[in-house]
């Protein structure tokens, strides 16, 4: 149905007292909702606005080149926690993008024949939405508990798995947009299964699986919760990934709490530098998907 | 009952019925609020806008929850608390039953504020939900229902959301699953004190917040294990929502192949 017959569906004259009550309703229900979505907007304006305001002061060279500082000392950057996070959030992109294409291949080929598909399926919902900080906990357990101390490969693997569930779930509605002709055709040419899977289906979505790839990355740049026990922080700048390592979201978490101007300052900064990159990759992951759709 | 680590008291009880209230005053919030972001998408939006002002409401998703946190302390929390409080206090403060709730120090942060930003940090999820499940209605239902002149709101009260209850239940229990494991946002701004009290203004706890306050510095064996109870316990609470949710979504979508 289109807008313009929609909008014919209120009537023009209100006749009597029952029609004038419906069309009182369906006013004031409709003024709900748009004071519900200009809410949600002023919000989102009002955070962004916020950041700018107290984030823009502290962007400057030296929070790109210099460390951390010292408490009560003048200056200092975010160059450390800024490689960090990179370092582990990198190397968790590294480990969870195979896991998920390939889990996500293997639900897209089979998951309609088996339990097996149906179970990781659901698992991986659920996953998807599980509390960030059960993870970090349960790495902290089973890997920073055993090495008995904390690195930056335990926040890497934290972040991992919450990277997982997310390209698994791209990755699998993608491949489940390929129309079966285009499968057949190449069955038909007698190409093996793994050889269609691999080379027909998954090329035909490769746009929207590094969509579900990049919002992977998204969400796991701006995660605290399951660092705080596993890559810890670190003062220094350090390339060791398996030791403690600065990061982004825990200094900015150490710093905001801090009684120190300048350390508050660094954390309104990290934190608009954060946003905005998290943000700018929602946008392009988006605008990308919107472009490509197989046909 | 009581959370006491330095005379080795571990109660989970503060620390659950934190999660639970914030949670459940969050979903209260949220919920009237994401169906009608998702009613302004689906039916009233002019067709142009609606991608556009799609994206922005689910980059409310995108913002990382520290730093819903860092806003939340410094910016939304004082001036919670010098103005929508004391009004609060005056107001609802003084009725019967639920005036307890709303007593007590406005400090701006505690429960209530803790669920307002938990209520922010949802309502993308509820709404994206709703709205997919809302363009899943048959034209033809509603098309029937103008043609009997049905305003729009009369259309999407009785013919939509009936149409779409389950999915709509399902939605929300996925923004309750989410809004019960959040962490950092809740640690900034609900004040963690561990202590029981009636009033929303009070500062109290909650499992994922007392988890990140005190993992890290927890020095005995019995402080750890208790922490990795906590943890358990939250776990299985999203667990069975979330589990849940998905039931109710996939029960959904089987209705989508019938239409």
């Amino acid at each position: 149905m289109n807008q313009a017959a929609i909008n014919q569906a209120e009537p023009l004259v209100p006749m009597n007292k029952v029609y004038r009550k419906r069309l009182f309703r369906h006013r004031v229900g409709i003024a709900m909702s748009v004071f519900a979505m200009s809410l949600g907007l002023a919000v989102l304006a009002w955070i962004l606005i916020t950041l700018v305001i107290n984030g823009f002061s502290a962007l400057s060279v030296n929070m790109f080149t210099e460390s951390t500082p010292a408490p009560g000392s003048e200056g200092g950057g975010l160059a450390n926690a800024i490689f960090g996070s990179f370092m582990i959030v990198g190397l968790s992109t590294l480990i969870s993008t195979p896991i998920g294409i390939l889990a996500g291949m293997y639900l897209a080929e089979y998951g309609n024949e088996n339990k097996l598909a149906a179970v990781t399926r659901f698992v991986t919902d659920i996953m998807l939405s599980a509390p960030s900080i059960v993870i970090g906990m349960f790495v902290w357990a089973a890997y920073v508990a055993t090495t008995k101390h904390y690195s930056g490969y335990a926040g890497s693997i934290a972040l991992a798995l919450i990277a997982v569930p997310v390209v698994v779930r791209t990755t699998d509605n993608m491949l489940r947009l390929v129309p079966s002709s285009l499968l057949e055709a190449a069955f038909a040419l007698g190409a093996p299964r793994w050889k269609v899977a691999m080379t027909v289906r998954l090329r035909a979505v490769k746009a929207g699986v590094i969509t579900g790839v990049l919002l992977a990355v998204a969400r796991i740049s701006g995660e605290t919760a399951p660092l705080l026990f596993t890559a810890l922080n670190n003062q220094f700048f350090s390339k060791d990934m398996n030791g403690p390592m600065a990061n982004l979201p825990v200094v900015i978490y150490g710093f905001a709490m801090s009684p120190y101007d300048n350390w508050r300052e660094l954390a309104w900064g990290g934190a608009l530098l954060v946003t905005f990159s998290v943000l700018a990759l929602n946008i392009i992951s988006r605008t990308m998907f919107s472009q490509k759709i197989p046909n | 009952m009581e959370w006491d680590p330095v005379n080795d008291e571990y109660g989970a009880m503060i620390a659950i019925v934190g999660t639970l209230a914030t949670s459940g005053i969050a979903l209260l919030i949220a919920f009237p609020v994401s169906f009608g972001i998702a009613l302004f998408l689906t039916e009233i939006c002019p067709a142009s806008l609606r991608r556009p002002l799609g994206t922005a409401v689910e980059l409310l998703a995108g913002v990382p929850s520290i730093i819903y946190g860092m806003w939340g302390l410094f910016v939304f929390a004082p001036l919670f608390g010098d103005y929508v409080q004391p009004f609060l206090k005056s107001t609802l403060g003084v009725l019967p039953i639920i005036g307890p709730f709303f007593s007590g120090p406005t400090m701006g942060i505690g429960i209530l504020t803790a669920a307002l930003i938990l209520a922010v940090m949802i309502i993308p999820f509820i709404s994206s939900v709703m709205r997919d499940v809302f363009e899943i209605v048959p034209a033809v239902l509603k098309e029937s229902a103008y043609g009997l002149g049905c305003t729009r709101w009369e259309v999407v009260r009785k013919i939509v959301l009936p149409y779409t209850k389950t999915g709509v239940v399902g939605g929300v229990m996925l923004g309750l699953g989410r809004a019960l494991g959040e962490t950092m946002a809740v640690t900034f701004v609900i004040g963690n004190a561990n202590k029981l009290s009636f009033s929303l203004f009070a500062a109290g706890n909650s499992i994922a917040s007392t988890l990140a306050n005190e993992f890290a510095e927890s020095d005995t064996v019995l402080h750890t294990s208790s922490l990795f109870a906590l943890a358990l316990i939250l776990f299985v609470i999203t667990f069975i929502v979330l589990s849940a949710a998905k039931l109710m979504l996939v029960g959904m979508s089987r209705k989508e192949g019938v239409k």
